[in-house]
Order: structure tokens, then sequence, then C-alpha cells
């Protein structure tokens, strides 16, 4: 049978990560299963934790009082959502939801915090992937905002 | 072939047998030749032509390996020739020069896994190359579509891209911009699905087109999974008044777009793309 | 570059081509040009008009532009007549022959329509069979160039071509350069080597008056063959090669090709473009008085019934703002980059499409600029040789 360990280390996220390192890691894990629609975390929440998708999709998204709620982006597979655990003041700044059935190892943040804390090198690693997965949704916002499939006729006439 | 090879410069009439709305801004026109032959090859032109009013540079987007006089083109209004085109109706002439231009390369990908990268009507030039992929299936492994666009109604061809996803062996993605009502499907640029796609970088060939500056990042993602300039296609736009090479306005470094391209292997235009107003 | 150009050369022209030559009085012109009348060639040559020598129709020796000679600086032409016999005593003007091999104005077809359907109607023109009397050296290179553009890919023009087969050629060596002219530091000029049927070095003398001919092809044997000359002597040969090698040393200009293909495609962001920029007023003069340029542009028209169409070809202009144009707006909005693309493209990138340079150095660019930009002096100052723009010095002094 697969340890929580071992499916750590072969997710994505994870790859090449110590030995050492995962053994902490996986101390603070557990593994979540989300039903379609189920919301993971809430906006304004005490953020104090983060997932690491094994399968499905969840949705990013943003409440509006007036309509639906606004997807900004979707995140699957091998990819990882929730990052205010890292920052104070520790909530979160958007919604999740499961768009379909979604299998996900959560990390106790508060736990992964004070272990950062005592072993820098745990800090400076974990920081290192999550500046890079920052780095691409920032830079795929970026694109995102330049429309780039909007008709250039009706732009220009704005 | 309807290019006069006495006469590059001349048009010949076709009937539009049917025209279909694809989106709010774009449509599709089924067009006849009168000898009921139409050969090309995928990521292949025409010059369509509206009487009277002038021509312009569109992709051929139908099956290439029916040459059977049935030509499609998916356009988009974005000037007064794809205006005029677009109010079109089942009987009208329109007049076609082509087809022109290089192709995809689906014989340098046999025996390869196949990354294609599209957005908006970008994924119009490419539908010739998946129907050979889908032709020819047991030639390629593993052939991956991912297409973004604007917002769930903007997206081409929908009937088609689930039957290619659903029958025909094809890892099809699909990501929008904006979501908008039941949309349940990924949202984000379609760069984003390039990692999360499953292919072999080391074996695979990738063709691209969008708009330039999609095509910019895919290719930065493209190389950030392993594969190399040389083995990534992308196809280029600019402006196309003669389509032989004598006018001189879709120059693009020391290339025409119209004859050595639209196709390119990146590598060839690596040192002018992206430049500012080259 | 000529080597390169003369193995494209069909046989005839190149074969014996410099074996014999011949003396040609300058009393016999005229029955050159009359023996070109009567073979049906439709004969044109430098003549003056509006203060300039351009080409047009020669009925006779008269419409030759007899005892003038011309003055050329950037940004400055004159017209002299000085006087004297001299049939070819001064260098181009501001039209090329691309004008009859590429005409400026074109119409490429016409349609007619009956209800949803159009016919197209192909142009029959009955092609004029052209005999250029007084090509210059560089002239014929820039034709060769454009043989190359309209004839040597994939696709051929046929007006181009239909036009081009039939032409004859009457070659004039350069004796006089002029102040913008740099064919010697081109490699295409000033003696004609290639593509010509029949090539003439004037000598004028105190008491003789003579052209020394060479026959380029069988057509110009042919031609020959129907007025007078005789077997050129050592003498008269070496005068003529005398005045061929001082007109080679007395350029206006010289352009430093070395690297020069390389060195444009490394600076692409160099402040020099920016520079040139603030004086090019993008007039697109320079591209028509070119004669390798060859871009066009297509005008769909039609009458007010609407039931007859036309489509038109016209020269254009990569200085033209909308030359670039796709659906949003055009590529190459500032003048700079429009700039850059030209003269990146006629030294450059032209070597990589036509596998030589677009530049025959007539100097017609610098001369009919409006602001006087020399070509030359930016090339030397994307090498870092120069830093100040000349102005057009000449022209200043003048007035």
């Amino acid at each position: 049978m697969e340890t929580l360990e071992t499916i750590m280390a072969k997710h994505d996220f994870l790859s090449r990560m110590k030995k050492p390192h995962l053994k902490i890691l996986s101390g603070c894990a557990s593994n979540v299963v989300f039903k379609p629609d189920q919301y993971i975390f809430h906006e304004g929440e005490r953020a104090d934790r983060f997932y690491l998708i094994r399968a499905g999709k969840v949705a990013i998204e943003i409440r509006s009082p007036e309509k639906d709620s606004i997807t900004i982006d979707t995140v699957g597979q091998g990819e990882v959502i929730g990052w205010s655990w890292l920052v104070p003041p520790y909530r979160w700044h958007f919604d999740a939801r499961a768009v379909e059935l979604t299998r996900a190892i959560a990390l106790d943040g508060r736990c992964l915090r004070t272990k950062c804390e005592r072993d820098h090198d745990l800090g400076y690693e974990l920081l290192k992937r999550f500046t890079n997965v920052v780095v691409q949704r920032l830079s795929a916002t970026r694109l995102q905002l330049l429309d780039l499939y909007g008709n250039p006729l009706k732009r220009s006439k704005k | 072939m309807s290019i006069s090879t006495e006469n590059p410069m001349l048009t010949t009439p076709f009937r539009i047998k049917g025209v279909r709305k694809e989106t709010h801004d774009t449509f599709t026109l089924e067009l006849e030749s009168q000898n009921g032959k139409f050969s090309f090859e995928p990521g292949q032109f025409n010059m369509l032509y509206v009487y009277g009013i002038g021509e312009v540079p569109i992709s051929i987007s139908s099956d290439p390996t029916k040459p059977d006089g049935r030509l499609t083109h998916t356009a988009r209004e974005v000037g007064v020739v794809t205006k005029a085109m677009k109010q079109m109706r089942t009987g009208d002439t329109l007049g076609v020069r082509g087809p022109f231009g290089t192709r995809w390369p689906l014989e340098e990908a046999v025996g390869r896994d196949v990354v294609i990268v599209t957005g908006g009507i970008g994924l119009a030039p490419l539908r010739p190359a998946l129907y050979q992929l889908i032709a020819k299936r047991n030639q390629y492994r593993k052939v991956v579509l991912l297409y973004g666009a604007r917002t769930p109604d903007e997206i081409l061809y929908q009937k088609e891209l689930q039957k290619w996803g659903g029958e025909f062996d094809l890892e099809v993605h699909v990501t929008v911009d904006r979501a908008t009502g039941a949309w349940r499907g990924n949202v984000g640029v379609v760069t984003t699905l390039i990692s999360r796609a499953l292919f072999d970088p080391s074996n695979a060939i990738a063709m691209v087109c969008g708009p330039e500056i999609m095509m910019r990042y895919t290719i930065q993602e493209l190389g950030k999974r392993g594969i190399s300039n040389e083995r990534i296609y992308v196809s280029m736009e600019r402006n196309m008044k003669c389509a032989i090479g004598f006018c001189g306005h879709c120059q693009f470094g020391p290339m025409f777009v119209c004859q050595d391209g639209p196709v390119f292997q990146f590598n060839q235009i690596a040192p002018f793309f992206g430049k500012q107003e080259v | 570059m000529s080597k390169q150009l003369s193995l494209k050369m069909p046989k005839a022209r190149t074969e014996r081509a410099e074996e014999s030559k011949f003396i040609l009085e300058a009393s016999h012109l005229g029955q050159l040009l009359s023996a070109l009348i009567g073979k049906g060639y439709r004969a044109i040559g430098p003549t003056v008009r509006d203060g300039a020598i351009v080409y047009d129709e020669l009925h006779s020796l008269r419409d030759l532009p007899v005892g003038y000679t011309d003055e050329q600086a950037p940004g400055c032409y004159r017209l002299e007549k000085g006087g004297g016999r001299a049939f070819f005593n001064y260098t181009v003007g501001p039209q090329s022959w691309k004008k009859f091999l590429h005409p400026p104005s074109l119409r490429l077809w016409k349609a007619d329509r009956e209800d949803h359907r159009f016919q197209v109607v192909q142009e029959i023109e009955q092609t004029t069979k052209f005999a250029f009397l007084g090509v210059r050296s560089c002239e014929l290179q820039a034709i060769l160039i454009q043989d190359k553009v309209f004839m040597g890919g994939q696709f051929v023009d046929p007006v181009y071509q239909a036009c081009r087969d039939n032409i004859f050629v009457v070659a004039v060596n350069c004796t006089k350069p002029g102040g913008t002219c740099f064919c010697q530091s081109m490699g295409t000029g000033p003696k004609a080597t290639v593509g010509f049927d029949l090539a003439l070095t004037e000598v004028l003398e105190a008491k003789a008056h003579y052209f020394v001919l060479e026959v380029g092809s069988k057509k110009g044997a042919e031609v020959l063959a129907e007025i007078p000359y005789r077997q050129a002597d050592k003498k008269r040969i070496q005068t003529a090669n005398r005045i061929l090698a001082r007109s080679a040393k007395r350029m206006g200009r010289a352009m430093d090709q070395t690297n020069l293909k390389e060195l444009l495609y490394k600076n692409y962001e160099h402040p020099r473009w920016k520079e040139v920029a603030s004086r090019c007023l993008s007039c697109a003069n320079c591209t028509m008085a070119c004669p390798t340029c060859f871009c066009t542009t297509v005008e769909d028209l039609t009458d007010l019934t609407g039931q007859h169409a036309e489509r038109w070809r016209k020269w254009d202009s990569c200085f033209a703002m909308d030359f670039s144009y796709i659906y949003g707006g055009s590529v190459r909005r500032s003048v700079k980059s429009r700039y850059r693309q030209w003269m990146t493209h006629k030294l450059a990138t032209w070597v990589d499409q036509f596998g030589m340079s677009g530049c025959v150095g007539c100097g017609r660019c610098i001369t009919w600029c409006p602001v006087g930009i020399d070509i030359t002096e930016e090339v030397r100052a994307i090498r870092g040789q120069t830093s100040k723009p000349k102005s057009p010095k000449s022209y200043k002094e003048k007035n």
C-alpha cells in the first residue's frame, strides 16, 4: 500500500524534494476528497491549509453580489492551491470550489509554519516552489488581462 | 488548385454552398469549385475575393484528405471584406485564389507525439491538420490539442472538439479566459494547459497558432517542457496582398509570410519573432 | 555580384560579349535609333522634361538631352545646358526603367456580374516591344534584380515577363558619374558588363565624336548589321577604357559592403534609427525613385451600376503607414521602424531573399530625398564611423 509520503513524492509540486523534508511534510498531511460543487475554502476564512491536487479540478472564484461567482482560474491534477497560509494575515483571498470529484492531500499550514521557522532549509525549499507557482499564476493572469482573442475592431471602437 | 499557372493574379469564382455562424463574429463558408476539385496541404491559405470590395487571406479549414472540391474557410469579421463576406449567402459567388504557403509538419510528426496549441480563431488553420492526424491516427503517438478561447460562447467547432476528444483518441483540453454561464471546463490562458498536458517532450512536435503574444508565451512554456525551437512550428500573420511574393506587404525579416510561411519552423524566425515593429 | 548575375544570363548574351569592339560614329547614332524603330521597337530614352532628365519615347535624336549635364547632391538635382555635342554627359534622373517593366499602375483584370455570379476577364494587352536606349550599368543591374523578384521564384509575374522578354537594351557606359553615385563600390558600374544587347561608350574629342560599341547578344548583332560601323582600333578602345577608369574613380560616394548584412541584422536596436527618423518625412520618394523597389498594393473598384469591377495594381511603399496593416493596426507604426525596414531590406534581408543586394548604387534615393538622407552616410553611422548627419550642403551653398 502506498503511504502518504510516497504519494506526495510523486506529486509534481514536490518533485525532487529531499527525503527528510518529505517526511516532515507528510507529518502535517492528510488525504481529502471533495464532491462536485463542494467548497474547499471561502474568501476571508482562516487559511491554515494548502492542497496538492491528485485528481479532479478546482475553480478559484470571486463572489459577486449581483451575479454568479466568477471563475478566474481552474487548477487540476499535479497542481497546488492555496498560498494564503504562508502570508499574514493567513486568510483566504478567494473561494475554491471542486468542479468535479477532487482528490487532494491537505497540508496543515499552521503546523508547517512552525516547522519552517525551525528548519529554514525546509522553509526556503517550500518558498521557492510556492514562488514559482505564484509567478506562473501572475503571468497567466496578466495574459488573461490582455483579452488576446477579443475582436480588435470592437476594441478600437471603445 | 485554383491558381492559374499562367496568371497567379487571377481569381476563380466559387459558389457558396453553405454558410454557418460559428460565434458572434466568426462564420464558416463552404465553397464549391466548378470542377469539383481542390487539393491543398494543411496550413495553407486562400485569397478570397468579394466582388468589387476586396481580397483577404483566409486559412483553409476543410479536410485535406477528401479532395472533393469541398472547401471551407472560417473567418472573423474584422474589416470591410470580412464584413461583406459574413453577409454572403448560399448561392453567392466568391473569388478564390490559392492555395498558397507552407504546410504543417505532419510528415515530420510521424512516429512522434503531436502537441497542438491554439487560441481563438487560430484553431481554423489547424483543423485540416487535425483531420489528417485523425485520418492517419495510427502513424502518430499521443495527439494533444490545447485550445484557448475568450469565452465559452466563442469556442469554435464545439461539436467537433467533443467528437475528437471522445472518438478519436485525441487528448483535447479547452480553456476559456472568461467563464460565463454554466461553464464547467477550464478557466485560464491556454499556456497554463501546457504544463499539465501529458506528452513526451523529447519526442514531440508542436504546432502553434494564435495571436502573436499568445504564441510567444506558448513557445516559452513548450521550451520549459523541453521542446526545442526546431520542433515547434508556428503560423504567422502579416498583411498579404498578392500571396505570391511580389507585393512586399507581408515581409517579416528575410521572409515573405505568403511564400516562406505562413507555417514556419520556429528556429527559422526566432531572431525576428517578438521584435518590435519588424 | 556581377559574376553571380552573369550566371543567370541566357547564353547568347554572354557569348563572346567582350570579344569584339566596334566604332559607331556619333553621326550614325540616329541610324541606330531608326533601325530599332524600324524593327518595331518603341524606342525609349532620356529626354528633358520639367527640369529633369526622364525616360520617354524617342522619335529622333533631337529628343535626347544633347549638351545637358546634371548636378546631384543629397536632396538636390540641377540640370544645366552647358552646350556641347555630348549625348550622354549626365547620370540617372528621378525615373528608372521599372516604370516600363513594372508599371506604376496596372489593371490586372476585369469582372462582370450577373445575378449572383461574376466572370473574371483577364487583361490581354498587346505587349509593347521596348528598345531602351541609354541604360546605365546600375540600371541594368537593377533590371536583373527585378528579374529575380518577378521571374526567379515560385511564381512568375506574367506582365513583367511579357515585357521583359521583348526588350532591346542599348546600354551607355557612364563617363561622368554624379555626386550621389556609388556604383563602383557596389560592383554594379560604371561599365555595363551583362544584360545588354548593345553597349556604347561615348568619346568626345576636339575633332572626333564616336562610340566604342560592344555587342552583347545575337539580337544586338542583328541590329548592328543594319547600321554603319567599323572595327575598333586599339587606340580608340584604350581611350574609352581610360575614360571609364577615370569615371570609376570619380564617384561622388561609396558604400562599404563589408559584412553589411550581418551589421544590419545585428543592429535592429541601433539609436541611429531614431535619429534618422527625426529627419525622414516618410514621403516614400526613395522607394518610388529606387530602380529595384518593387512593392505594390491592389485596389478593387466597381462602376456605379456595380455590374463591372476591376482590380488594379499600384506601386506602394513600405514607408506608407498602412503598408503593414493587419486587423487591429499596423505592424510598423513608427517612422523609425519603416526606415529601418526599408534600409535593412535593401541591404541585408534582400541578400537572403534574392541572393544579392537590393542596392545598385544609383544614388537616386539620396538625390530625391527632400531632406537629403544619404543611405551611404546611414550605413557609416550604423558602423559607428560618423555621428553627425550631413545637411543637404550643396543645395544651401547654391542658394
